[in-house]
């Protein structure tokens, strides 16, 4: 049965996907929470551990800041198709006449919404923690806005990869984490940059252009790695 | 042309055409490497500001050509089986991806011998470096998925498809030193027009490329006969081949 028999068109099936990814997402808070604690924890830990003057903060905040995300993000990414693969919604959703990789998508921007866009809009908080001064913060929003979104599309290829897996989660962070580390060095430098009181623009070019690669192949790849598991 | 490569898409074929291969590239790779150790360590002229620590690279860059030819060579064999469906395409990604990956950590380790002297430093967190690194990351990745699978076929497809979302590091590394102001030196033999060397040091690391090149081959190929044996262990021709 193609898309046109089932009378659901590629757009209104995105549609339906996302909403009840959000929907459950939101039903579960604790899970959505989990990741954001998580990167709160982990940014605290750096203060405590190395020394709470503030110039050293500043200058060291750019790094945390990204290591944290990367970190929190990959946390959640295990979950992206963890729960529809073991009741067997993602199998139902592959052999549906909807194409995978429009399924992926939507599951992949739900996702972000409430992992990526949830750390970013409590990343002012952090950063003002570790004595970013404000003229900084929306290079730094920008960056993580972008480079969470690229993180998301990464993930979703490890995902994807490892979905079948009983004990993924650590292969999953050492097959996207080699994948990330150019995003950690424009992200990092273009808020580091924003901080210094230089012009981020270059950085936050070169972050645009990975997140527009990668949302254009990412699904494509992230579908084939599911098509690999899930056969 | 297309017949004979077509026939290797056999394991049994294969199998037979890799050992008939292996002696071939040992006996170059021994001709290459030999000639290129004793003209380049003994008898070409110490680089006029590296002295002779520069003889390193006789080791050095023939180990990061291969560690991304290896790779790329992984990343062609899984494309070829995931898109074909040939499965000897596994078997040979299966075997290539640890050679790759010890020529990678060999450039790593070579580079940062030749580092200290010429740095001051074994490490440096450079753009050429790091990207090495991540390669050699890459690999791990590439190697553990393989093996993290309970049935064979899935890690093989899912680790080939790894090995190809990666191949975007290859352009990353190779262009690293054009693009980033960077502490390593840039490329001197393979670029447009004459190569930035003179001819006494450079055919010794001519041979060294073309003898890690045969090398490469040979062990390829050894792997490549035992990947085969492990895969088609039940089939009737490898039982003859055993009991032969």
């Amino acid at each position: 049965m193609n898309a046109r028999e089932s009378g659901v068109g590629v757009a209104r099936g995105i549609w339906l996907v996302l909403g009840r990814e959000l929907r459950l997402g939101f039903r579960r808070p604790d899970q959505l929470l989990q990741p954001l604690m998580f990167f709160l924890i982990v940014t605290t830990l750096f203060p405590l551990a190395l020394s709470p003057l503030s110039a050293l903060l500043r200058a060291m905040a750019p790094g945390v800041l990204w290591v944290a995300a990367l970190l929190s993000s990959l946390l959640s990414m295990e979950t992206l198709f963890k729960a529809d693969a073991d009741d067997g919604t993602l199998e139902q959703l592959a052999l549906s006449s909807q194409p995978l990789g429009a399924i992926v998508v939507a599951k992949t921007v739900a996702h972000w919404l409430v992992s990526g866009a949830a750390l970013v809009a409590m990343s002012p908080l952090v950063a003002t923690a570790l004595a970013v001064p404000p003229k900084a913060l929306p290079t730094m929003l920008a960056s993580l806005a972008l480079g969470t979104l690229t993180l998301s599309w990464l993930g979703a290829i490890g995902a994807g990869l490892t979905v079948g897996l009983r004990r993924g989660g650590v292969l999953l962070s050492l097959i996207v984490l080699p994948l990330a580390m150019p995003l950690l060095i424009f992200g990092a430098s273009a808020t580091d940059r924003a901080i210094g009181g230089e012009n981020p623009a270059g950085a936050l070019y070169f972050l645009a252009a990975l997140c527009v690669f990668t949302t254009s192949l990412g699904p494509l790849a992230a579908s084939a790695a599911l098509r690999i598991t899930l056969e | 042309m297309w017949r004979w490569f077509h026939r290797l898409a056999s394991p049994p074929h294969l199998y037979r055409t890799a050992g008939a291969l292996t002696p071939w590239f040992a006996f170059a790779a021994a001709i290459l490497i030999g000639y290129g150790l004793v003209d380049g360590l003994a008898f070409a002229p110490p680089d006029y500001q590296q002295g002779d620590a520069f003889r390193i690279i006789y080791v050095h860059a023939p180990s990061a050509w291969l560690s991304l030819f290896g790779y790329t060579a992984m990343a062609v064999a899984g494309a070829i089986a995931l898109i074909w469906r040939i499965k000897v395409g596994y078997a040979v990604a299966a075997a290539a991806a640890p050679i790759g990956a010890s020529f990678t950590l060999s450039a790593l380790v070579t580079g940062s011998l030749w580092g200290r002297p010429m740095w001051g430093t074994y490490w440096a967190w450079d753009p050429r470096l790091t990207s090495e690194l991540i390669l050699l990351f890459l690999y791990f990745g590439v190697i553990s998925l393989r093996k993290a699978f309970e049935d064979p076929g899935r890690g093989d497809r899912a680790s080939a498809l790894l090995g190809i979302v990666g191949v975007v590091n290859v352009p990353i590394v190779h262009f690293s030193v054009y693009w980033w102001n960077s502490l390593h030196q840039g490329g001197t033999v393979m670029r447009l027009g004459k190569p930035e060397m003179p001819g006494s040091m450079l055919w010794p690391l001519l041979a060294m490329l073309a003898g890690f090149m045969c090398f490469f081959g040979a062990v390829l190929c050894v792997r490549v006969r035992a990947e085969i044996l492990t895969r088609e262990r039940q089939s009737t021709w490898v039982r003859e081949v055993v009991a032969a």
